[in-house]
C-alpha cells in the first residue's frame, strides 16, 4: 500500500499506484458469463492518459468540474482517473435518477463536461431541460452503436490524444469531488469533498480492512455512492488490488461472480444482504434431516470457536460448502447505507462470514464507525475509525444524543449553500442529525433520527429503529416504524405514538393471523415501547439507488393521508 | 416472427407464472412493481426468465426506468 501521508491529492496517489503496481490486474469487467475486459494497472494508464490529454486539449483547467453518469464499469474508473490527473473536480451522479433530476444536478454543479453511457445520454438528450444546461461544453458517450444519433455528444472511445498529458497537481485542501448526498429530498446537497478527506478516510479504512495485490473487490453498489468510490476504487487502487465489475446485476450472475473471481470483499446494502440470507436459509432448510443436523452442529462449533474473533481458515474448513459458494476467499461483506438487523449480521457471522457493518454518511467522508470484529458485535455499528472524534451532544439519561463528528474526513461544505453548511458544521463539528450513544466498550449504538422519535408519558425517549428489531422477519413485504408526529406533525408533546407502517405482499391481507403475530411481538416489548397503530401502504417504499429507504419521502407520502383514518388500531 | 401484441401477452403470462398471480389480473399498462408488489431484485429475476424464454439478452440499461409490461415487451421485441 502506498504511504498516503506523503501525498497531496487523490490524483497524485493514483498516478503512483499505476506505476508501482503496473503488472497487477486492476480491473476485470464481466458481462454475464463473458469476461469483457481485464486490465493491468499499466493498461489502465494507457487507456486513461489519451483521454486526459484530449481533455486538456479542449482547454480544460484545474478545478473544472466533470460529471460522470455511468453504471459500474471500467470506463467509469478510467474517466475518473483522467479527471483527477488533469486537476479536475469529479461530480459522480446517480445513474438511476430521472433525466430531469440529472439535469438539475448537472446545472447545480456547473459541470462543464459530462461523461456518460449512450443509453443514458439518449434519455438526457431528449429531456426538455437539456437547453437549460448552458454550462455543459462537452459530452462524451461510451459504447454508442455505430450509426447512433449522438445529439451533439462525442464518442468516448474516439476522444483521445496520443501525446503525453501534463499532470496537474492539487493541494489537500482543494475540492476533489462534489457528491450529492442521497435521501435528502428538496434542494440538492452537493458535498464538497477535498483530497484530504479521501486520503485520510482511506488510511483509516484500510487500517482495519486492508487491501493488497491479489485481493478482489466485487463492485455492486453504484460507484457514485461514497462507499463504492472508496472501497471499489480508491482503496483497492492504492493497494494494488483488483476491482471486478459486472455489467449485468442479475442475482444469478452476482452469485456466480463470487466463486468465479474468488472475491475478497463486497459491499452490499441491507436489502441485498437480507436477500442473500433468505436464499442461504432456504438451501439449509432443504437439506435432508440428517445432513441438516450435522450442518447445524458445525455452525454451532464455528460460532463457539469464533466468539472472540473471526478465524477464517477454520470457518472455511468447518463450513466448506458454504464458503466455496462464496469463492472460499471472502474476507468480509461490507454492509452500509442503512440499518442492518442484528439477526442478519449474526446469521453471516455464525457461518464464518464477517459482515463489516458501520455507520457513516457522505458528509463525513464515508465511514465514521466500523465494526472491528474484536469481537464481532451485531448490536452496534462499531467503534470510531482512527482519526475520528465522535461525541454525543446533549445526552439524555440513557446517554443518547445527537452524534457529531470532527475529523479530517469531514466535507468542506455544501456547494452554494453557506447557510446550510453553517447549520451542519458547527465549530468544526459535523452535526449528523442522527442519534446514538456509546456503550461501555466504546461501540456506537444508533438510536434513530433526530426528529423521528417520541417521548412517552413516562418521560422515556423511544426511537423507532430500536423497536424495528422486534418485528424483524415479520411476514410482510417491508415495514418500518415512525413516530406518528414525525409523519403528521403536531404541536402537542402529549400522547405521542409509534406506528408500524406495513407494505403487504401481493395478495396478502391484514389477516387476523398477521394481527396476532404483530400483537405478540409488540407485547414482548416494554409497554412504553409498543407501537399503537398500523398504517398500510400499497406501494414500494421509496429507496435510493443504493436501496436505502427514503424515510423522509415515505413520511411525506403518508402525510398526504388523513391521520385519523390512516392509523388502524392494533 | 412474433407481433408486439403476442410478445406482450407472453410477457404477461410469464410474469403471472413467475409470481403466481392469475394471468387475467395483469394488463399491458400495469406498473409491474406496483401490480406484482415486487422489488428491484425480483424484477431482475423476472428479466432472466424472460431472456431464457425469448432467447435474447436484455442489457440492464435497456430496462433501466422501465416499469410497465408494454414498454418491457417493446424492448424485448426490438431484440427478437
Amino acid at each position: 500500500m502506498l504511504d498516503l501521508s506523503k501525498y497531496q491529492s487523490v490524483g497524485a496517489a493514483l498516478k503512483d499506484a499505476l506505476d508501482q503496481f503496473a503488472a497487477e490486474v486492476c480491473l476485470i469487467e464481466s458481462d454475464r458469463e463473458r469476461e469483457k475486459e481485464r486490465l493491468t494497472y499499466r493498461e489502465f494508464k494507457q487507456r486513461a492518459h489519451p483521454l486526459a490529454k484530449a481533455l486538456q486539449d479542449t482547454g480544460f483547467n484545474a478545478g473544472d468540474r466533470v460529471a460522470i453518469i455511468m453504471t459500474n464499469q471500467s470506463k467509469w474508473l478510467i474517466s475518473a482517473y483522467a479527471i483527477f490527473y488533469c486537476g479536475g473536480v469529479l461530480v459522480p451522479l446517480d445513474y438511476k435518477l430521472t433525466p430531469e433530476e440529472q439535469w438539475q444536478l448537472l446545472l447545480h454543479s456547473s459541470s462543464s463536461v459530462l461523461i456518460t453511457e449512450y443509453p443514458i445520454w439518449r434519455q438526457l438528450a431528449a429531456s426538455p431541460l437539456r437547453n437549460s444546461a448552458t454550462n455543459l461544453k462537452t459530452v462524451l458517450v461510451t459504447e454508442a452503436p455505430p450509426n447512433a444519433d449522438l445529439s451533439g455528444a462525442v464518442r468516448w472511445e474516439e476522444f483521445r490524444s496520443n501525446s503525453e498529458p501534463a499532470f496537474v497537481p492539487r493541494q489537500r485542501s482543494d475540492v476533489a469531488t462534489i457528491v450529492y448526498s442521497s435521501g435528502t429530498g428538496g434542494r440538492p446537497k452537493g458535498c464538497m469533498m477535498t483530497h484530504e478527506n479521501y486520503l485520510q478516510q482511506c488510511i483509516a479504512l484500510t487500517s482495519i480492512y486492508p487491501f493488497a495485490p491479489g485481493f478482489r473487490y466485487l463492485s455492486i453498489l453504484p460507484t457514485n455512492h461514497a462507499i463504492d468510490f472508496m472501497v471499489g476504487f480508491f482503496g483497492p487502487f492504492i493497494c494494488g488490488a483488483s476491482v471486478v465489475h459486472l455489467r449485468t446485476l442479475r442475482p444469478e450472475y452476482v452469485r456466480e461472480a463470487f466463486p468465479k473471481y474468488k472475491i475478497t470483499y463486497v459491499s452490499l446494502v441491507p436489502l441485498v444482504l437480507k436477500n442473500l440470507q433468505r436464499g442461504l436459509q432456504a438451501r439449509f432448510d432443504a437439506l435432508p434431516p440428517g445432513k441438516r443436523k450435522i450442518f447445524n452442529a458445525l455452525v454451532a462449533v464455528n460460532k463457539a470457536l469464533t466468539k472472540n474473533h473471526p478465524r477464517p481458515g477454520l470457518s472455511r474448513r468447518l463450513l466448506k460448502q458454504v464458503h466455496e459458494g462464496f469463492g472460499g476467499e471472502l474476507r468480509a461483506i461490507i454492509v452500509g447505507g442503512a440499518f442492518t438487523e442484528p439477526q442478519t449480521l449474526q446469521f453471516f457471522y455464525d457461518l464464518g462470514i464477517p459482515v463489516a457493518n458501520g455507520y457513516g454518511l457522505t458528509e463525513a467522508g464515508t465511514a465514521i464507525t466500523v465494526n472491528d470484529l474484536k469481537p464481532f458485535r451485531a448490536d452496534t455499528v462499531g467503534k470510531p475509525l482512527p482519526g475520528m472524534e465522535v461525541r454525543i451532544l446533549n445526552p439524555d439519561s440513557e446517554g443518547i444524543g445527537e452524534i457529531s463528528v470532527r475529523s479530517k474526513t469531514v466535507m468542506s461544505g455544501y456547494l452554494n449553500e453557506p447557510e446550510l453548511t453553517a447549520e451542519t458544521i458547527v465549530d468544526g463539528w459535523l452535526m449528523t442529525g442522527d442519534l446514538g450513544r456509546f456503550d461501555s466498550a466504546g461501540h456506537l449504538q444508533l438510536s434513530g433520527r433526530k426528529k423521528n422519535m417520541i417521548v412517552t408519558e413516562e418521560g422515556k425517549n423511544i426511537y423507532p429503529e430500536d423497536i424495528e428489531a422486534a418485528f424483524e422477519s415479520l411476514p410482510v413485504k417491508e415495514f418500518c416504524i415512525f413516530a406518528a408526529n414525525y409523519i403528521w406533525p403536531q404541536r402537542s408533546m402529549i400522547g405521542e405514538q409509534l406506528v408500524l407502517v406495513l407494505h403487504l405482499e401481493q395478495g396478502q391481507t391484514l389477516s387476523d393471523e398477521l394481527r396476532r403475530e404483530i400483537s405478540a411481538r409488540n407485547s414482548r416489548l416494554l409497554n412504553y415501547k409498543r407501537v399503537h397503530g398500523l398504517v398500510l401502504v400499497n406501494e414500494d417504499f421509496p429507496r435510493t439507488a443504493s436501496l436505502k429507504t427514503k424515510r423522509n419521502i415515505l413520511a411525506e407520502r403518508l402525510a398526504q393521508s388523513d391521520r385519523a383514518s390512516a392509523i388502524l388500531p392494533l | 416472427m412474433r407481433t408486439i401484441d403476442q410478445t406482450t401477452q407472453e410477457v404477461l403470462v410469464l410474469a403471472s407464472k413467475h409470481f403466481q398471480v392469475p394471468a387475467q389480473s395483469l394488463a399491458p399498462d400495469d406498473d409491474f412493481f406496483r401490480k406484482l408488489g415486487i422489488n428491484s431484485l425480483q424484477a431482475l429475476e423476472l428479466l432472466s426468465r424472460l431472456e431464457n424464454h425469448f432467447g435474447i439478452e436484455l442489457p440492464d440499461y435497456e430496462v433501466q426506468g422501465v416499469s410497465d409490461f408494454r414498454t418491457l415487451a417493446s424492448r424485448i421485441q426490438s431484440r427478437l
